[in-house]
């Protein structure tokens, strides 16, 4: 592991100012936070938006134990000791979590999925998985978001909430720019929101398409037959979608006449009705664009590092997410693999779980199934899952205690330059002891 | 008592640095380095391989192939159907599991050039942005050393410097963001064509003296600028350049220009074997190879080195920076197709493809890396590549040496592929063969060299001790896939095809002096273009595990 | 009187900060235990701020949960909404119907007040 590069500038005595850091809430890993540390507390997290300075202020040092088996204090080595014991007894052993803690450790809970045979599956599955089905079926025409930043002129968010969920987007990224090739910046844009709900982000749009619930398919196939100038019934149209023809039409003429097009794109497509079908249809209309202007589509990724885990996942297995290794290589099949399914079916009958917390976000079967197996969890804070787990570890923060890599929503990997350590040990310490007392045991 | 001495004895060495042709030698390790033999004749090795019989050379170099970063990642994570049905890659007590298909997953990328006598790998075309991302992928990439070229010829900075007619700045930044990506060379991919791209549908240049919007520069401009910086900084590799109008028909026009175009600066043409075709007006049945033309340029001209990037028949996986390429051919194929654009610097098309025998087109493509390499007087400046996996995979390099070395094979496939490759190609009427001298220049010893590794490509003291050790075999597909045994910085890596210790291996970089005072430059171009902070982009040498800097000359 | 209406789950600011001030403490309970009704839906069916409702989705999962009346016209009469969490994970369906992923969004749901 390498070391940080923090620069000290002290701004008051007694304080520790470190800029340029990175911070990893959500998939817009902003890399030009600066932080003053007080104490081992963030006091302050300059051009942090609200959900980064919650991440900042709240993640200070405790005086947790940073091991508990069965709810009681007990040593990081005998939590190691029991977890493997755990996944080397099983029979399916399933990994699930890691978006969000540092490619580094990412790459260790693979290793341990592959030497204990076990099925290794990330957050991805439940967030843009059928985007990667859709780009695995029709590929995917993408960029940068330095290009949206430089080029976009007309940025449409899709099923997704920007203005909630990646405050500083608008700012950094897609609308407020001014770029190489759009100098006025917001003036030069034009912003669509398509969602079902007029939600923050749709009042700060130009344009907005209140859609009916579950009519994002046939919303996309309509602007598809659009650009391709095939006649489509206008009842229909209104019907399906809630939405008038001519008004799909005016939005087609526009994506047309833009120089540089976008499509950003949340839960709204990948949670609902048709899934990975809805993911497709976006990512086929963005290719079906290119022969007129260039346009791009970006799936609006949610946590700091679940873009590293689907790359680090790949680049170890050839997969990106849902992949069992119970033969000794890799085999991939969302649905039969991924998680909600391996709990909800009853299939897992032991789990390691990373900086996730499934006992807080999946169906009841598989909650269920989770607290009739012994699990064990590794998070910085006390969540519904660690409290029920058999061995919780506590382990330091990653980008405020600990370094390491981390990829944002574009894949572009930036390191994390950590403000104060941790009495914990991190990701990165506990799963590697684990892979090697799991290694041990398998011998 | 350990001596500490490791030996190769008494193999048939084959050397072509010191022009060592198939002579019956020892070769002595130490430290991971070749080294004399001890003066003392009591000291004992304390391993000794008995090569008797066997054929030895230095470990394999591929200079030029896809096997990191976001844009190969991308092609894995596209392409579950490919490796169904591929071979398993079991994991072991000592190695991991993994896929193959055309984009084999790192673990198994690195034991499968080590199985197959290769112990240095350069992945050809990174943009920058992205060098974090290589160097973890390279981590998991085990037993061979590796580098990368760092892609320019879109790159903004790059072209504003030419533009601004600004030598002195344009040098500099080369010189920084090479060591800032720890990357080994200046790679230029279809210069000015990807930038076009970003700006218009189908945007691609078509010239080599075709403007490009915004920034006023044009290819020729820029391929010129560039090489002649790389001398100034006297890099150990030159240039590395992928020419505009890869696979048009017509393009040898484009690829003679361009080779003129470099003057008397070093110029390594990548996969030329794209660049040589006859015919127009993008009219696939005038294609006929023009390899005998380019090979007689390249032949006058010792400033220039390619290498083939050979097409064999079968699925793969196209992979390029070159943006517009990607969507020509996924339109062409009508299959699925990945493209990303990369700010400031560069673009990357992804399109699934299938070599035919059948085809006219492919069948004059697999022919015209084979004229390639049969019409080339100096073998010193042909180096073998499939581009790896744009014309197929890497495992097929055996393949090609028994293409090579036994023109009875090569004439019983001829006889496979569409009849017209012998009337638009001359491969019909090449007799010749390679011998095993000639092939260890163009696996190892010449790629080194083109590289400007000093340590690479030969068993000489000072070496790195990567050597293989091959069971002679008539069927050299056989002989070659399967090594007798591989040794990597002087360890035993693999044994009579399985893999022993999988060690990490280097990462080989340049790091050139330049003038500090470009970064201030460099940080408001930052600052106002990109959606990442100039102190977060370089690559600190404490990140990577395991570099060496390989000095400029 | 029981009506249908389609549910959203979602993020929100408050649930995001939630996550990093802690899942156990107040703010995040209150955020995640909220179901959004659009005013002209709470006026018909005689709710206000803070009473119990009743909400049932088509396979028989149901929770019990706090109302409060959206913003304006944030929310289209006929939809409900409500930030990710325990609540509205307990409707979610263990199927995912080979995609790996479950219903998460756009559930038919029945609401009647308790």
């Amino acid at each position: 592991m390498s070391t940080p590069v923090a620069t000290t500038k002290p701004a008051e005595p007694g304080t520790t100012l470190i800029e340029d850091s990175t911070c990893t809430f959500c998939g817009c890993v902003c890399d030009d936070i600066d932080i003053t540390v007080k104490d081992n507390h963030i006091v302050d997290a300059k051009r942090a938006c609200v959900l980064g300075k919650a991440w900042f202020y709240n993640h200070h040092a405790d005086d947790r134990p940073s091991c508990l088996i069965e709810g009681q204090p007990a040593s990081v080595e005998a939590g190691v000791e029991r977890a493997a014991r755990i996944l080397t007894d099983a029979k399916y052993p399933i990994i699930y979590g890691l978006s969000d803690t540092t490619s580094e450790a990412q790459r260790v809970a693979v290793g341990i999925g592959d030497t204990i045979g076990g099925t290794v599956d990330t957050t991805t599955s439940v967030c843009h998985g059928p985007s990667g089905m859709a780009f695995q079926g029709v590929g995917e025409v993408t960029c940068t978001l330095g290009e949206i930043a430089n080029r976009g002129d007309l940025i449409i968010f899709w099923g997704g909430n920007p203005a909630e969920s990646h405050p500083r987007h608008f700012t950094k990224y897609s609308l407020m720019p001014k770029g190489m090739f759009v100098p006025n910046g917001r003036k030069d844009r034009t912003a669509v929101g398509v969602d079902v709900r007029k939600t923050k982000t749709a009042k700060a749009m130009d344009l907005f398409f209140q859609i009916k619930p579950r009519a994002d398919f046939e919303a996309l196939w309509t602007l598809r037959a659009l650009a391709k100038g095939i006649d489509i019934d206008p009842e229909q149209v209104k019907s399906d979608t809630g939405i008038e023809l001519a008004r799909w039409q005016d939005l087609m003429d526009r994506m047309k006449a833009a120089k540089f097009g976008v499509i950003l794109f949340g839960m709204g497509l990948t949670m609902t009705r048709g899934k990975h079908l809805n993911s497709e249809a976006l990512l086929c209309l963005v290719r079906d664009m290119n022969a007129y202007t260039r346009f791009v589509a970006k799936p609006m990724r949610g946590h700091g590092n679940v873009t590293g885990a689907d790359n680090v996942v790949t680049w170890q297995t050839g997969y990106p997410f849902g992949v069992n290794m119970s033969r000794g290589y890799p085999r991939f099949n969302p649905g039969e693999y991924t998680t909600s399914d391996t709990l909800a079916r009853g299939e897992a009958d032991a789990a390691l779980l990373i900086a996730c917390d499934p006992m807080a976000n999946f169906s009841q079967p598989a909650r269920e199934r989770l607290m009739a197996i012994p699990y064990i969890a590794l998070d910085p804070k006390d969540t519904p899952t660690t409290r029920a787990a058999t061995v919780a570890f506590t382990t330091a923060t990653y980008g405020i205690n600990t370094p390491g890599t981390v990829y944002r929503m574009d894949d572009v990997p930036i390191f994390l330059r950590p403000a104060f350590p941790s009495s914990h040990p991190s990701d990165f310490d506990v799963l590697s002891a684990i892979q090697r007392r799991v290694t041990e045991l398998k011998k | 008592m350990s001596s500490g001495f490791f030996k190769v004895a008494g193999g048939t060495v084959y050397d072509p640095v010191h022009g060592i042709n198939g002579e019956r030698r020892d070769i002595w390790i130490r430290d991971g380095k070749i080294v004399d033999a001890p003066p003392a004749p009591d000291v004992r090795p304390d391993k000794t391989i008995d090569a008797s019989g066997l054929v030895v050379m230095p470990g394999g170099v591929d200079m030029h192939c896809h096997i990191a970063g976001p844009k190969v990642n991308s092609a894995r994570k596209m392409r579950p159907e490919d490796k169904r049905k591929a071979e398993k890659v079991v994991r072991t007590a000592g190695t991991r599991s993994g896929t193959m298909g055309s984009v084999p997953s790192t673990f198994a990328t690195g034991y499968k050039y080590a199985g197959m006598g290769y112990t240095t790998a350069f992945d050809a075309a990174i943009p920058p942005l992205a060098a974090r991302h290589v160097h973890e992928e390279f981590e998991d990439t085990p037993c061979i050393d590796k580098g990368f070229f760092v892609l320019m010829g879109n790159n903004h900075f790059v072209m504003q410097s030419i533009q601004r007619k600004e030598p002195e700045r344009l040098r500099s930044f080369i010189a920084w963001l090479l060591g800032a990506a720890k990357g080994y060379t200046p790679k230029i991919v279809n210069p000015g064509g990807v930038e076009v791209w970003k700006q218009l549908p189908s945007g691609n240049v078509h010239g080599l003296d075709e403007n490009v919007e915004h920034f006023g520069v044009t290819a020729r401009q820029i391929i010129e600028q560039v090489a002649r910086a790389v001398e100034e900084l006297r890099l150990p590799h030159s240039v590395h350049l992928h020419c505009n109008n890869l696979g048009m028909p017509g393009n040898w026009r484009t690829t003679l220009e361009t080779m003129k175009t470099f003057g008397d600066s070093r110029g390594h043409l990548s996969h030329i074997q794209f660049h040589s075709y006859g015919g127009g007006d993008a009219d696939e049945t005038t294609f006929n190879s023009k390899a005998k033309e380019l090979v007689e340029y390249v032949d006058a001209h010792p400033n220039l080195t390619v290498d083939v990037g050979q097409v064999l028949f079968g699925e793969t996986t196209t992979m390029t920076a070159d943006g517009p390429l990607g969507y020509y051919l996924s339109n062409a194929f009508k299959s699925k197709w990945f493209s990303s654009d990369t700010e400031m610097e560069s673009g990357c098309g992804i399109a699934p493809i299938e070599y035919k025998n059948t085809s006219l087109v492919h069948s004059l493509q697999w022919a015209i890396g084979l004229e390639w390499y049969l019409l080339a007087k100096d073998p010193w400046r042909v180096v073998m590549s499939t581009d790896h996996p744009n014309g197929g995979s890497f495992l097929a390099y055996p393949q090609i040496i028994q293409l090579l070395m036994d023109r009875t094979y090569r004439h019983d496939m001829l006889k496979q592929v569409h009849p017209a490759v012998l009337e638009r190609s001359t491969l019909g009427d090449l007799t010749r063969e390679y011998s095993l001298y000639e092939i260890c220049i163009i696996t190892r010893s010449g790629p080194a060299r083109i590289l400007g590794l000093p340590n690479k490509g030969h068993l000489g003291p000072g070496a790195d001790a990567d050597i293989t050790i091959y069971t002679p075999n008539d069927d050299k597909t056989k002989m070659f896939e399967m090594p007798r045994a591989v040794i990597k910085s002087g360890v035993l890596i693999v044994d009579q095809g399985e893999i022993r210790e999988p060690l990490t291996g280097k990462l080989l970089y340049v790091a050139p002096e330049y003038d500090r005072g470009i970064e201030s430059d460099v940080a408001d171009w930052f600052e106002k273009y990109y959606s990442i902070r100039f102190r977060n982009y370089q690559v600190p040498l404490e990140y990577l595990h395991g570099a060496e800097e390989i000095p400029t000359t | 009187m029981s009506e249908r209406f389609i549910l959203i789950p979602g993020r929100t600011s408050k649930q995001g900060c939630g996550v990093s001030e802690g899942k156990f403490d107040e703010s995040y309970q209150h955020e995640i235990n909220t179901l959004q009704v659009a005013p002209a839906d709470m006026k018909r069916m005689g709710l206000a701020n803070g009473d119990r409702v009743r909400v049932t989705t088509e396979s028989g999962r149901q929770i019990d949960v706090a109302v409060a009346a959206a913003t304006g016209d944030e929310l289209p009469p006929g939809l409900l909404f409500i930030a990710y969490g325990d609540l509205s994970s307990r409707l979610m369906d263990g199927e995912t119907h080979g995609s790996g992923m479950p219903t998460s969004k756009g559930f038919d749901v029945t609401m009647e007040k308790v």
